[in-house]
């Protein structure tokens, strides 16, 4: 048996209704928690992307793949290791605004972090973070002896060194 | 959603004409070549019922007793003919009535369009009376699934649904149309649907790998060959006939193979798996080259994947790119239809007899005969045998019936020892196991196939499962065979207890009802038979009967299916007794 690791999947899709549903029920048929999911659209008009990041063996990786792929309205489906991409994740923090006019130590946090302050008001103010999962976490773990409000994180969204000639295969329709 | 049809590509037939939803399905479907089809009317799905009300003299509607009834109907029409098999059905309870046999048809790979009313669009969650999601729940048993909210979009999602079900590795579709959309007016036009960019159903046989594959059977020492439903569901059957016989490999078959090469051809070695026959179970674990055709290698097929076929090469031709390498690694793969695939290897193969070889499989044949299928088919015991039942069905329809078996040990039984002179006459539930599928399928196949025997074999257990389709048979004069093996138990599920769980006999034991007041309460010809002596005469009463017949034939309560591979075991570990 092969070992765990993580991977990302990027899948190319028609825009529709219920395919969320069909893509994630190949995953939770087999017991596998899915770390994170996003859509959007992608490079070409009226095609999404998708980029899960799932924790499992290279073996069953490929064969999920295969039953991605099988699904009719599923152009392409990949997956990559971590070396392969680049990624990023983004963060928000709610915190009290008091902290960051009586801590000092705040104000080098977020200097150092590269966050932004994108909103301000009298109780709270908003940080938003985008980078690695690692460099949000340690980002997450200094702020909390400070004490957050609100915490939220999204999903991991990447692009691959390699190309993936979707348009190609569109063209051949 | 709009977007993608325009990348669908379409047949180029136009003609235009405002109609309503409703009747526009019905031209859909008379588009489609669809003359039968099954279901069960219901409030969100009225305005269809109307219409087809007024296309009955084009479109037949056969009326189940239950949404499960018409889902394994419209199998057996399907799995008999090679067509669509179509089902209508009402939201919620009709809906979700529908789920067993769309598994199945999923699972078996039988082509089915399911259209399931809806409640109007702006009821829709509101948990509206009888609205259920259907969509939601039929997701991972579709091959597609669709909602339909405007009529407009009925005649391209049709168009689609048919494409899809049918193309590739078939499959069932399912469409939910919302009440207000059946009713809605719109200017009709219909184009069949020939393909869609985001899938890619056949893919193209790769020469390279065929002439790799070549060399490689001719390398052989002992090769075998194991075919599945492919071969039939790509009407392969006159080529692999051909690439049998020319290449002398002896082959097995999946239980969903069967039929495919005639059970008496001389090469044909027998079945495959769990209950299949102890030749080419144990010579799967001495073959070199193993070539898997339109088959998906199922652990009811390999047992134990760790001791399957290891000292062999494999070679898996296959339609699906998702089944390579999925249970058994495959040496060389060859992706396509098995009909192009095997076109394309015919002309490479050597002829070759491998006559030590066939030798091996003549005398493993020899130790099963002596040890199971003698006692099963010639019993000298007190108790009559399902062997013996089918033994004599073989004689009277000298392999000529379509055999439709249910779940159980009877299935394994009809699958063993029935004699297939032509194909798609092996239609049974393979992969999902649904006991109750034979009585309904069989109504359907012998309404796809009116000139041929159909004979339903079923286990008591089974046949109280849809019982009720008796009232179909009987309303539409159905003159199809009906055979019940009676054990009074449920016999599979007995054997494992008495094997594996101490004699311990939970649940299984059946009390039964009158099965032959029964039949003639639904005014169908009727017979039981508990003595051995009888059978014969029996079975001939019921071929020669001109309407539905129905046979109750009392049989040992506690007989076994062998030869059998162990849950868990691996195919050389068969056991005969």
């Amino acid at each position: 048996m092969c070992e765990n690791k993580i991977y990302t999947v990027s899948i190319y899709t028609e825009n529709n209704i219920g395919l969320l549903n069909r893509i994630s029920a190949i995953f939770q048929r087999r017991h596998i928690n899915i770390e994170s999911i996003n859509t959007s659209s992608s490079e070409i008009d009226h095609i999404s992307k998708w980029t899960i990041v799932v924790e499992l063996s290279e073996d069953r990786m490929k064969k999920i793949i295969g039953q991605i792929e099988k699904q009719v309205e599923v152009i392409k489906a990949y997956y990559h290791k971590e070396d392969e991409i680049i990624y990023q994740e983004s963060c928000l923090f709610k915190i009290k605004s008091e902290f960051l006019f009586e801590e000092r130590q705040i104000q080098n946090i977020i200097k150092d972090s590269n966050a932004k302050i994108v909103h301000v008001n009298r109780e709270f103010f908003v940080l938003e973070k985008s980078g690695r999962t690692e460099d949000i976490e340690l980002f997450h773990r200094e702020l909390k002896a400070f004490g957050i409000m609100q915490f939220t994180r999204s999903g991991r969204i990447a692009v691959t060194k390699d190309e993936m000639k979707i348009s190609e295969m569109l063209k051949v329709f | 959603m709009e977007e993608s049809y325009t990348l669908e590509k379409k047949e180029k037939t136009i003609t235009k004409e405002s109609i309503s939803g409703s009747e526009a399905l019905m031209k859909c479907l008379m588009a489609e070549g669809v003359e039968t089809l099954y279901g069960y009317p219901g409030g969100a799905i009225m305005p269809v019922y109307d219409q087809l009300y007024k296309y009955q003299d084009r479109i037949h509607h056969v009326m189940a007793r239950h949404e499960q009834g018409a889902t394994h109907a419209a199998q057996g029409y399907s799995r008999i003919s090679g067509k669509v098999g179509v089902v209508i059905a009402t939201s919620g309870p009709g809906a979700t009535n529908l789920v067993t046999g769309i598994a199945d048809a999923q699972i078996d790979s039988t082509p089915l369009v399911c259209i399931t009313g809806q409640v109007s669009s702006h009821l829709l969650g509101s948990d509206a009376f009888q609205e259920t999601d259907i969509i939601g729940i039929s997701t991972p048993v579709t091959k597609w699934n669709h909602q339909i909210t405007k009529a407009e979009d009925i005649p391209k999602v049709l168009a689609k649904a048919f494409f899809i079900a049918k193309s590739g590795r078939p499959g069932p579709v399912l469409i939910d149309i919302t009440k207000d959309a059946q009713f809605e007016e719109f200017d009709f036009s219909y184009q069949k649907c020939i393909g869609i960019r985001s899938y890619k159903p056949v893919p193209v046989v790769n020469k390279k790998r065929i002439e790799a594959a070549a060399a490689l059977i001719n390398s052989a020492k002992q090769p075998l060959i194991v075919w599945g439903q492919g071969i039939i569901l790509s009407e392969a059957e006159d080529i692999f006939k051909a690439l049998v016989e020319k290449s002398g490999i002896p082959a097995a078959w999946t239980i969903l193979g069967a039929s495919a090469l005639p059970t008496s051809h001389s090469l044909n070695v027998g079945m495959v798996g769990m209950h299949g026959n102890y030749g080419p179970n144990m010579l799967t674990n001495e073959c070199d080259v193993l070539i898997a055709i339109g088959m998906r290698f199922d652990d009811r097929v390999t047992g134990n994947l760790d001791s399957y076929a290891k000292q062999a090469k494999v070679i898996h031709f296959e339609i699906d790119p998702a089944e390579i390498d999925k249970n058994v690694t495959a040496d060389i793969a060859i992706l396509g239809d098995a009909k192009d695939s095997l076109t394309q290897l015919l002309p490479y193969l050597e002829e070759k007899t491998y006559s030590d070889w066939h030798q091996k499989f003549k005398d493993l044949y020899a130790i099963e005969y002596d040890k199971v299928i003698k006692n099963d088919i010639h019993p000298t015991k007190e108790g009559l045998t399902m062997g013996e039942v089918i033994h004599q069905i073989n004689l009277q329809t000298k392999g000529n019936a379509a055999i439709v078996s249910d779940v159980g040990q009877h299935q394994m039984i009809a699958c063993r020892y029935s004699n297939f002179n032509i194909t798609k006459s092996n239609i049974t539930s393979g992969g999902l196991g649904t006991m109750g599928f034979a009585l309904p399928a069989a109504i359907g196949a012998k309404m796809a196939a009116p000139e041929r025997d159909v004979i339903a074999i079923i286990g008591d257990g089974g046949y109280q499962m849809t019982i009720q389709e008796l009232g179909t048979v009987f309303q539409q004069r159905i003159p199809l065979k009906i055979v019940v093996l009676n054990n009074e138990f449920l016999g599979m599920v007995r054997q494992w207890q008495q094997l594996f769980f101490d004699k311990r006999y939970a649940s299984t034991e059946m009390t039964n009802p009158d099965f032959v007041a029964i039949a003639k309460g639904y005014y169908i010809d009727a017979q039981k038979v508990t003595k051995r002596s009888e059978l014969k005469l029996a079975v001939q009463e019921m071929m020669a009967s001109d309407g539905p017949y129905f046979l109750e034939v009392c049989v040992e309560k506690e007989g076994n299916v062998f030869p059998m591979i162990p849950s868990g075991a691996g195919v050389s570990e068969i056991r005969l007794e």
